[in-house]
């Protein structure tokens, strides 16, 4: 059932092409506010990075996380607009199932639109990527999208149908989401080699995204169904 | 007649002491306790922002407990939910104070009102995730509805703010040269300071117990109101029924 | 009653503050086609959406198809299918894809879906058009196939021929005697008092939250005067959470 959820909402997705078509150009803008914002020159005091080379890392996960929100809403919005979720409780669909498929859909989505981000990082920021660093680089990047489609999808269900839902969302999801910032940013610090960082330092960060990611599976998992139902 | 109201012999007690042990906590703050050699008059500061931070954990962790009873207790009594909310509302008042001396000591002492490091961080957090609790209380429906919402995302705030503060405290920790300049925020104490803090947490804690059982009582009577409302709006239903056929 | 397929005794439900329902007494046998009559703001939709079990129960006591509704409301579900205000569909997948989505959902095969998508008439273009570009009564035989697909025991229809045309109006009624033939209960809620009347087995009035069985039968019960709408909140659910 799961599975069925979760290719009905790529189904969607693939048909009305909202992630790809507002969401993606969305982020791909953010990344270019970032630039106009914090370009600096390189000073001979660090190794001769830019201020954007050098937080290129936290950048990218901060464009993901504004596009959570828009996906999470996405996801949502396409269930409010002709009453489906009404119709999916009636249909007597799992919770465990929905929640299961929907945060599926979203991984999906997010994992694609992080891997832009990245090559948009590559070209706009003057980031390198590492050979070595390539498998912490994949396992982050797996582990976080993981970990934020749950929530996601948690919260989201929460805030669906909900009075000013658009505004609830980002203050309900923006802080749970913290520890994957951090992490995440440190560990695609490490995988790149930002002012030289091993990689190894990389790998405990890795393990504060994995912890989450499991934490919040299981906490979707339970909590989501009581959340949705009236 | 009388009007009615939420205290009864025992809150009075309750309040009585707690007013007592906060003039406590003024003289000994502001008289009895000597100044630091360090920072000098400024450790006063410390006398209200360290029970305050208790105290705001503590509401915390009476929310999320509260919650937890409501969610797989059998009879999910809904006394459960407005304990964790009227605690939760107070504790936003204390970690709002918290962060408020936190900044005035830091202010005085280091000249910096904010530093990134994981306790501060953590409540700022911890601030923030309470105001979305409160939000998410106020959405409506039935009182068993807000009850379960409420709930399940105080419980998700107990899994949220150790990960917050366990990833903060490693970024932290990256950080160690800039804290070279500050000390690591322990203040040498000694005796009547500490002194003067234990009788800051008693008097808040006696404080926060008041204000909670306060609280909880106008909200059960809120509660009423809105079922005795039910009353009158299910009678006023009906008897639209008799003037429909009338008309 | 043993068997009843519905069985109220003075329900009461809420929407936020509001009794829309307010003391319901209804027993609906397995068979029938009910068809619940009254004015706009009477509870018929809370009423529907009570026996689906997507309500919870205030006050009173309910069954449904032997569930209580105050109980195991969540286990009802599966064996209802609820046609409300809105269509439930995914706006931007094609008719064939929603009724295979919504049959799926209910265990039905493809050989049941395609059955349902034929019986309403859904079939060459039609069937692979997105619904967003449906009219509106076309995106109702829709949502009706998706019903047909799940094989529901009960039917719950809320103005289930509201924007159908004459032609799909009579196989609307086709296909609820048929459902009903095969042994569904069918519940409609609705305005068109002639054609409605003529489907179904036994009437009731709505008025004001409570349920009277019908005065003097179809069409002949005097107009019932609108209450005044301003305590109350629109019928009309978002789909989303109350």
């Amino acid at each position: 059932m799961a599975g069925l959820v979760a290719r009905k909402d790529l189904r969607v997705e693939g048909r009305g092409r909202v992630a790809l078509n507002q969401v993606l150009p969305f982020a791909f803008i953010v990344m270019v506010m970032f630039a106009f914002a914090l370009e600096r020159l390189p000073t001979p005091a660090n190794t001769g990075d830019t201020l954007l080379e050098l937080v290129a890392p936290g950048l990218i996960w901060l464009a993901t996380l504004f596009s959570l929100l828009l996906l999470v809403q996405r996801s949502f919005a396409i269930e409010a607009d002709d009453g489906a979720l009404d119709a999916l409780r009636v249909a007597g669909v799992d919770p465990v199932a929905l929640f299961l498929g929907k945060a599926s859909a979203l991984a999906v989505q997010l994992a694609a639109l992080e891997a832009v981000l990245l090559g948009a990082a590559l070209l706009l920021y003057g980031t390198e990527l590492r050979a070595g660093g390539v498998v912490l680089l994949v396992a982050t990047w797996l582990t976080a999208t993981c970990g934020l489609a749950a929530v996601g999808t948690l919260y989201g269900g929460l805030a669906a149908g909900a009075r000013g839902r658009e505004t609830l969302l980002p203050l309900l999801l923006l802080p749970v989401v913290a520890p994957v910032l951090i992490g995440a940013t440190r560990a695609v610090e490490a995988a790149l080699g930002i002012e030289d960082t091993a990689i190894a330092d990389g790998w405990p960060w890795f393990g504060v995204v994995a912890v989450f990611a499991v934490a919040f599976g299981a906490g979707g998992v339970l909590a989501f169904g009581p959340l949705i139902d009236e | 007649m009388t009007t009615p109201s939420t205290g009864t012999r025992a809150t009075r007690a309750l309040g009585g002491s707690a007013l007592g042990g906060v003039g406590w906590l003024l003289a000994f703050g502001l008289g009895f306790s000597p100044s630091d050699r360090n920072q000098a008059e400024s450790v006063r500061i410390l006398y209200v922002h360290v029970p305050s931070a208790w105290l705001a954990y503590l509401a915390f962790v009476v929310t999320a407990v509260a919650s937890g009873v409501y969610l797989f207790s059998k009879r999910h009594a809904l006394g459960w939910d407005r304990l964790a909310g009227a605690s939760a509302e107070v504790g936003v008042l204390f970690m709002g104070i918290t962060l408020v001396t936190g900044m005035l000591w830091g202010r005085l002492t280091w000249g910096v009102f904010w530093e990134w490091d994981a306790r501060l961080t953590t409540t700022a957090f911890l601030f923030v995730t309470y105001i979305g609790y409160l939000a998410v209380r106020r959405l409506g429906g039935t009182h068993e509805q807000r009850a379960r919402r409420s709930a399940v995302i105080a419980l998700l705030a107990v899994l949220e703010i150790p990960l917050v503060h366990w990833s903060v405290r490693l970024w932290r920790s990256l950080h160690q040269e800039a804290t070279v300049l500050r000390p690591d925020g322990e203040v040498k104490m000694d005796g009547l300071m500490l002194f003067s803090l234990f009788v800051g947490i008693v008097a808040f804690t006696l404080l926060y117990v008041w204000l909670v059982i306060h609280r909880q009582r106008t909200m059960a009577a809120e509660d009423a109101l809105e079922d005795r409302g039910l009353d009158a709006a299910l009678a006023a239903r009906r008897a639209e029924a008799t003037t429909v056929e009338v008309g | 009653m043993d068997g009843a397929v519905i069985e109220l005794v003075d329900a009461v439900a809420v929407l936020g503050r509001f009794p829309a329902l307010a003391g319901a007494t209804l027993t609906v046998a397995p068979g029938e086609i009910l068809l619940l009559r009254g004015p706009n703001g009477a509870g018929k939709t809370t009423l529907l959406r009570l026996c689906a079990g997507l309500l919870p129960l205030a006050r009173g006591q309910g069954r449904v198809l032997g569930f209580d509704l105050a109980t195991q409301r969540t286990a009802v579900r599966p064996h209802v299918g609820l046609l409300g205000h809105r269509n439930g569909l995914y706006l931007d997948l094609t008719v064939a894809e929603n009724v295979a989505f919504w049959g799926a959902t209910a265990g039905a095969t493809t050989g049941e879906v395609a059955a349902a998508v034929t019986r309403l008439g859904l079939v060459g273009r039609l069937a692979d058009l997105e619904v967003r570009r449906l009219s509106a009564g076309q995106a109702r035989r829709t949502a009706l196939a998706c019903l047909v697909a799940r094989r529901a025991r009960l039917w719950l229809l809320d103005e289930p021929h509201a924007g159908l045309d004459a032609a799909a109006r009579d196989e609307l009624d086709a296909t609820l005697r048929e459902a009903t033939a095969a042994g569904a209960t069918v519940v409609v809620a609705s305005h068109e008092l002639e054609r409605a009347g003529a489907l179904a087995t036994r009437t009731v009035d709505v008025v004001a939250g409570q349920t009277r069985d019908a005065i003097g039968g179809l069409g002949a019960g005097r107009p019932l005067s609108q209450p005044s709408d301003a305590r109350q909140p629109s019928d009309e659910s978002d789909g989303g959470l109350a």
